[in-house]
Parts: structure tokens; sequence; C-alpha cells
């Protein structure tokens, strides 16, 4: 086998192992009545060593696709993303060998698989190195921050934990309806995740002419069926699918596509999901927390902010500059990757002010916790996708 | 205002909430609270004590964090506001109709709104600017307001505090357990094995550890504000420069703002993988994707040239250096880095053409017409000579008979000519263009017949200078220890006292992570026989015990 099968082999198991543990740690939740219950010992002993086997063989994957491309496997969407959710693994593993709280596993290693999912839905062969990223910053940069991201994820995962266990469910509120919200969001990916798999079990594929914002012609590959046509789309592909819309140039309807897709995709699910409990999603993962405590979860959320934050700034914003002081010849271009960077710096330097004043504790701070969390998936995702810059490679 | 002298003789500054010595609370605001606000020590800070004058109202407005986290807040959304669309200077336009145009035809409407609202520029607007100026300013005086007294405050601590401070801390534990001086020592040595500080005065004990961590929000603050300098010192003129030129291949040009340094340019290399030579791993996405870009480099040569040297004047150049220029690897020289940017490939830089003869294409000589440089005339075989009238690089069409230029590059060259024969000693006039001719005054018998071109590559090149990046640099040096500091550290304090009627009390404090100092205070509790102790705050702990001790 050689080393770029064998790192694809390795990420599968890592997945794998991922999921078993998820359903380990809710075992460990379940069964722990105190900390010191011999039951919670051994299903939380199992989960973690089953996340550990996981976490060694997703490390396998990075490194041995390190050594097939020839540099540090961060360079595209695919690459990145799936660092970023082998690296909430490791923030993961690191909290909780401080904290022990089997709950945070069995939220904070969902995220990571969907992470890896959605990842895995972008062109995943290894790509060269263009010009701008033939650094060694190339490494330092992204791995840092990347990990500074991981890091803060968690203080979402342990907000999420927090709030889910202290929201009355039972009663109409605003609370009540967000955090449904983000179990939404969440079926959302999963609804990206599922609709991309379909389309490309059933190989689908068209081809379309069209003509882009210079007035020039492209051709473009769906691998979804066009709901949104390009500007002027013609298609190719004898057959292909009609578009419903014809968008204006400004607008990458191939991109619309796939998002409305995931939406109608996620939007089923949820309704199923919905129909089969017949309760909330909230609802039915609440008794999941009822053993956690929330004043550690509170802790959690806030350390795992003071753990992070330092490590985000040195990579998202020092080792950003230094190196974009090499390449582009300014340490800082307001490009909408770099202002992202500072806007989640700043969101999360509130966050830590707020911390001092009174009432900014439990809920309110864990709610912040949630956003910082979408703060730093609209930088990862939206920025790439959405607006135009000099990061966006995918 | 009057000092605060407390029960225990010490003299507190007025405005203080806790007596800087024993603890006890000073207010009957503090006396209610059932855990006290330990946040700077109960200390009187300068905001919350005087509010009288226009300077007590500006301080107090700039001190306060929550007015901090509102201007944060504001820059947070205005800085996400300049991301909706390109700002100006990613714009493919230079001058202010152009700029105005792009964002109309690109964007439309909304588009003209961002540009005209001036969000295309937000960056340098002076209202973005002004708001950092007032981020810097609550940085400075939010610091002062509560380092200076904070760090009073913890020096004056005495070791020995009042019960009513005790009491009011967040962990808690009071009960008559047998606390001999042997577990004193006991608990003692137990704290200094968990690094503490201990301090010692009769049967009470403070334990500390971490206190520096409490100077790391100063600290970081401080590299903020010296990053923030370092940014505004950009302004004065010398410490920074931003200059591009275009830089031909073969071509020695003067390196703009520079003392005298010139650079000249070999060659100029644009390589892309080939699925052949790189790596087989590469072969999917060279397929899929086509052509990836490998490799953008300029080898140049630098010439130093005597100090009073101009641009222009080439003469008189010491050669200093050869290097490539790639994207990552710039040149740098006497505080100047130079960095390759941008390029154009094969621009024209020669054409040659013939003098012939319309019917028979009989050739009367060669000429060649260096695009950068163009001769008036060109003489060729005996009797026939061809005058260069006008030159037209980036020709577009003619405007009312007139022909026009849209730049000085050679994108298009045009060129009106007259061509000199025996038989035509005043000349016959000819419009020469790439592939066409036009004949402005009349039917010629000769004509200018296009043989070949030369090309060359233009790389495209940034010139900075920043002297302020040291600064910059220790700014953000300053910033991350003060961070670390303040992060990954914490103040611990541990009081254990022995009361005259055989109470022990038991109380802790951190700033932040008090899983820690609940960890640590067991392992003392386990050796010496502390009463138990509870988290005032854990409600959940405290609802449990409730539950536990009414049975059910």
């Amino acid at each position: 086998m050689d080393m770029a099968s064998l790192s694809s082999t390795l990420l599968f198991i890592a997945f794998v192992a991922y999921l078993v543990a998820t359903f380990l740690f809710g075992g460990a939740v379940k069964s722990s009545n105190a900390e010191s219950t011999k039951s919670f010992d051994r299903w939380g002993k199992l989960a973690i060593t089953v996340t550990i086997i996981g976490f060694i063989a997703n490390l396998g994957y990075f490194i041995t696709r390190w050594i097939a491309a020839g540099h540090a496997p961060v360079s595209n969407l695919f690459e990145f993303t799936a660092a970023f959710g082998m690296m909430i693994v490791g923030a993961f593993i690191l909290i909780y060998f401080i904290y022990k709280a089997p709950a945070l596993g069995l939220f904070a290693l969902p995220i990571a698989l969907l992470i890896i999912a959605y990842a895995s839905m972008f062109p995943k062969e290894i790509t060269p190195l263009i010009p701008a990223l033939k650094s060694y910053w190339l490494t330092i940069h992204v791995i840092t921050a990347a990990m500074g991201e991981a890091i803060l994820a968690i203080s979402a995962v342990a907000g999420f934990i927090y709030l889910l266990k202290n929201i009355d469910l039972t009663k109409r509120s605003k609370e009540r309806f967000w955090i449904e919200a983000v179990m939404y969001v969440l079926v959302l990916v999963v609804g990206f995740v599922v609709a991309s798999l379909s389309f490309y079990l059933v190989n689908y594929n068209a081809e379309y002419n069209y003509i882009s914002k210079d007035e020039t012609q492209h051709t473009i590959v769906y691998t979804m069926p066009a709901l949104f046509g390009m500007n002027e789309s013609e298609a190719i592909t004898d057959g292909a699918f009609e578009p419903l819309v014809e968008m204006p140039p400004l607008v990458n309807a191939k991109k619309l596509t796939t998002v409305v897709w995931s939406v109608l995709f996620g939007t089923v699910i949820y309704v199923l999901l919905r129909l089969i409990l017949r309760k909330r999603i909230s609802t039915v993962l609440q008794p999941l927390t009822k053993k956690s405590n929330s004043q550690l979860m509170d802790e959690i959320g806030y350390r795992s902010v003071l753990i992070g934050f330092p490590v985000f700034t040195l990579g998202a914003l020092i080792f950003a500059m230094i190196w974009a002081h090499e390449a582009w010849s300014r340490f800082w271009g307001w490009d909408p990757k770099e202002v992202w960077a500072l806007i989640t710096f700043l969101f999360y330097a509130v966050f830590l002010h707020l911390r001092l004043s009174k009432g900014w504790e439990g809920k309110k701070s864990a709610w912040i916790a949630l956003i910082g969390f979408i703060i730093i998936m609209f930088n990862l995702i939206a920025v790439n996708l959405i607006l135009a810059g000099l990061h966006s490679y995918a | 205002m009057d000092k605060i002298v407390c029960a225990c003789g010490n003299v507190n500054p007025a405005g203080t909430e806790l007596c800087e010595s024993c603890g006890r609370p000073l207010t009957e605001e503090t006396k209610e609270k059932k855990i006290v606000d330990m946040r700077y020590e109960g200390s009187a800070r300068r905001s919350q004590t005087y509010n009288k004058t226009i300077i007590d109202k500006v301080w107090n407005f700039f001190s306060s964090v929550k007015v901090g986290m509102w201007i944060i807040v504001a820059i947070l959304i205005a800085a996400a506001i300049g991301t909706i669309l390109p700002q100006v200077f990613y714009v493919p336009a230079t001058n202010e109709t152009d700029i105005a145009a792009y964002y109309q035809r690109v964007y439309g409407g909304f588009g003209t709104l961002y540009y005209k609202l001036g969000l295309s520029d937000l960056y340098s607007s002076w209202w973005f600017q002004v708001l950092v100026g007032m981020l810097g300013i609550s940085l400075v005086i939010a610091s002062l307001d509560r380092v200076i007294p904070l760090y009073k405050s913890l020096k004056k601590q005495k070791t020995k505090r009042h019960l009513s401070f005790l009491k009011r801390q967040r962990i808690f534990g009071m009960g008559k357990s047998d606390v001999t001086e042997e577990s004193l020592l006991k608990t003692e040595e137990k704290l200094k094995e968990l690094k503490y500080n201990i301090k010692r005065e009769g049967n009470a004990i403070l334990a500390e550890r971490g206190r520096f961590s409490r100077w790391g929000p100063y600290v970081n603050h401080l590299g903020l504000i010296i990053f923030l300098f370092g940014v505004m010192l950009r302004a004065l003129p010398g410490f920074y420069v931003d200059e591009t030129m275009w830089l031909r291949e073969g071509e020695t040009l003067y390196v703009p703002e520079t003392d005298g340094y010139f650079l000249e340019s070999k060659e100029f290399i644009y390589e892309t993988y080939s699925k052949e030579e790189s790596k087989e791993v590469y072969g999917d996405a060279i397929d899929r994707v086509g052509t990836i870009a490998k490799n953008y480099q300029t080898d140049v040569s630098l010439y130093k040239g005597p100090e009073d040297s101009v641009a222009g004047h080439t003469e008189d150049l010491k050669f200093e250096k050869e290097a490539s220029i790639q994207v990552n690897k710039p040149i740098k020289f006497d505080n100047f880095s130079v960095f390759q940017m941008d390029f154009r490939l094969d621009e024209l830089a020669t054409m040659t053409f013939q003098l012939q003869d319309k019917e028979t294409q009989q050739s009367f000589g060669e000429f060649t017409i260096d695009l950068a440089d163009p001769q008036p005339f060109y003489e060729l075989d005996e009797g026939y000579k061809v005058e260069v009238m006008d030159y037209y690089a980036d020709f577009t069409g003619f405007e009312e008979g007139v022909p026009q230029s849209q730049s000085p590059l050679p994108n298009n060259p045009a060129f009106l000519i007259k061509m000199y024969s025996p038989e035509f000693p005043k000349g016959e006039t000819s419009f020469v263009m790439i592939k066409e001719t036009v004949e402005p005054l009349g039917v010629n018998q000769h004509k200018i017949a296009f043989q070949s071109v030369e090309t060359r590559d233009v790389s495209g090149l940034t010139v900075r200078k920043d002297l302020t990046l040291p600064l910059l640099a220790l700014g953000g040096l300053i910033f991350m220890i003060g961070v670390a500091q303040g992060s990954y550290w914490n103040h611990r304090r541990i009081w254990i006292q022995l009361s005259e009627d055989g109470q022990t009390v038991v109380a802790a404090h951190t700033n932040k992570n008090w899983l820690s100092v609940k960890r640590d205070l067991d392992k003392v509790t386990e050796v010496a026989h502390l009463p138990k102790y509870l988290d005032q705050q854990d409600i959940d702990s405290l609802e449990e015990k409730v539950d536990k001790e009414e049975g059910v």
C-alpha cells in the first residue's frame, strides 16, 4: 500500500473509532451516578481509550499524508478542515484529562465527526503548493491557528452542555428556540454530507457553459442537480437538469445549489427525526446532560478559552503577520480571512473581559462561547467559499 | 475625601471596600454581600472614588471595562462590514471614477451604496481610526486605574485576615476539628509541596502561589499599546515605504525611495507543475485543476550608485549582489525588501519590419523598432528611409480621426510612418498597426511589412521599508508573554486560621480555575484534618447536599 492510500485508511479508522467512542461516552454518561462508581470508570476508561486509539490513527493519517505530499497537509480546504477535526479531538483529550467529564466526549466527538465528514466532501487529492504557500510558515501558522481554534471549540461544547442542562425545555422561551436552532444547524451539516454522498453514489455530473462577471465564457461541472444556473448557462452534458432559476454573474450558482440541496436534505432529516422521536432533539438529548455539574461545565468553558486564546493569537495573528510580511510584503492587509481572525480575537477578548463582571457566568457565558464557535466556523467555511480574498484556495 | 481607618488600625485610601490589611468589609454595601467581590481586592480605584472634574469624568469613562467592551464590539462589527465587498485596494481600478464604476458594474445598487457610504475604504476612514484610538486610550486608562491599587493591596495584605473577610470568600469552611500545632505544620509542609509560598502569623497561615499571574492582563495591555504605537509611527515620514516597480528583462531601474540602489532584471521565470516532473501523487490534482503555478521568480542583480545618483542615471554603478526574488523570498538590503508580487508575460520588446514594394513585394531593407525607445529615423538601402512620426503604444482606435493610446504599455503598438524612396522623396504616409495598415493620405506604392517580434517578461515588484517592525515585534512579544502569564497561571490563596474559641477556619480564593484550588485544598484537608469547605457558588453541589441532608 502506498503512503497516500495508507493515509486515507488511517483517517477512516479514526472516524470509526470516534463513532464508537461517542457511544461509549454515552454509556459513561448514563451510568455515572457519582464520579467514583465502578461502572462509570469502566465505560469512561473504555471510551477515552478508544478515543485515543482513534486519535493516534488520525495522527497517523496526518503524518503519512505529510510524507506523501511533501508538505504539511493543511494546504487546501479538505486538509485544513480534516486537521481541524483532528485537533478538536486532541483538545478534547487534553481537557478530558484535566476535568474527567464524559459528557464533554459525548458532544465533542460528534462535532469532530461532523467536521471530518464535512471535510471529506471536498476534493481530497493531494495538491502541489502554489508559490504563495511555499514556506515553512505554512506549517507553523496553520497548525497553531487550527490548534487554537480547536481548543476554543471545546469551550462551545461545554457551553452547549451547560445550556442543554440548564434550559427549561418544558416552557416556551427564546432559549428553548435557539438551542433547538443549534440542533437544526447541526442537522443541516448532516444534510450536506448526505446530499453530497447521495449524488456522488449515483454518480451525478453535469457540465455547463456560462458567462462570468468579466464577460468571458467558462465551463463548470455540477455534482448536484442544478437548482440554480450560472449566468447565461447552457448545458453541455446531454439530458442535464435544466436550472430552475438563473443567477446573475455575481452569484456562484453552483455553491448556492449545494447550499440549497443541503438545507433541503437537512430539513427532511430534521422533520423525520422529529416525527420519529415526537420530541424536540434538545429534549431527547437533555437527559444525557443531567449528571454533568453545571459549575464544572462553566469552568471548562472558561478554562478552554483561557488555554485556547493565547494559542489562537499566536497562530492566527502573530505567526500570520510574520508570514504575511514575508509573502505579501505587508504584515496586515485587511484580507477577509485576516479580518475574521481579528474578529475572532476581539470576540474572545470580550468573552474574557465579560467573565470579570458579575452576571456573565453560566448561561450568558455559554451562549457567547457558542457564538464564538459560529464565528470560527464562519471564518473556516464562509470566508473561503463566499468572500473573495487571498485565502480562498479551495 | 477622607481616608478610612479600619478596626484593625490600618489606614485605607478613600473608596476602599475591603481593608487592605485584614480584609474587613468597609462599606455597608460590601457588608451585605454573601460573597465579596475580589476582583481588585476591594481596593480603592480612582474611577470609583472621584467623579467631579472633567478629567475625572473622562478618566472614569475610559477606565470602564464596559465602555472598553463596547469599543471592541464597535470595531468588531465595523471590521465585519468591511469584508462584505472587497475593499478599494483589492479593486482593479485606480482613480475615483473607475472605482465607483467598478462597484456599480459588479455589485449593482448595493455596490454603489457601499461605495458612497465609504464602506469600501472603511479601515482608513476617520471614524474607524478614532475607534481604534479610543481603544488605545481605554487600554492605558483602564490598566492604570486597576494595576496600581491592586499592587498596593496585594503588597499590604496581612497573613491574618478577619473572619468577616474569610466568611465572604467563595470557598469557605469552618468547624470544630482537632487541629493542632502539629497538623498546622503538616499543612504548611503539604502546601509547600504544592508550590505555595507560606506566611505564618500566630495561628494563621496564608498560602499563596502564582501572584505574578495577576499582572498578566496589564503586561498584555502594555504589549498592545506598544503595538498600536508602532502602527501610528508608520504615518511619520521615513518610517515606512510602500512602492511598486515594473522591471523588464534586461532593464536596470532605480529602486524608488532607496539611497541610490538599482535593480537589473536578468530573467523572469514562471513555472507550472507538470505531470511528468512532479511527484506522482500530484497527478490527480493537476488533471482536475489544469495548470497549477509552481514558481514566480525574478533573477536580479543589485547595484549601488554614487550617493547623489538619481533615477535614470545608470552610470558608475557598483555591483552589490545577485539574487533570485521569489514569492516568500524577497531580496533584502539596507532596511529595504523587494518582493515578487506580480508579472506580465511576453510583453512586446521589439518589432521588425521590411519596407516593401506593394506589387512585387521586393524588399528595400529591414529595420527593428525598440518599443521602449523608438527612433525617429531608420536608414535603409540606398535612397530608402523610414520616419516614425508618431508611436501609439496601446492603440485603441481613432477618435475623430485622431489615433488614441490608452496606456504607455506596448500592448497594441501602432505607428504613423513616412516612407521615403527615390520615387517619392517627399514620402508616403502609412498608419501601421498589428495585422493591418491604413493609408490615410491616398494609395501608396510602398508598404511596411511586419516580419517578427521579440518579447520579454515584466516583473511586478513591491519595494518596502518598515522601520516600525521591531517595535511591532516587541509589542507582540510582550502581549504574548502577558496573555500566557494571565492564562496559564493563576493566583491562588488559601487561608487557614485557628480562632480563640477552638474553631478552624478555611477559605480560598483564586482569580481563575477554581477546580485546581479545590483540589489543592482537598489534598491539604486529607493530611491536616481541616473542616469541610463549601463552594458557595456551586449550586448543583449545594442542592445535592441539601437533598442528602433532607434524606431525599
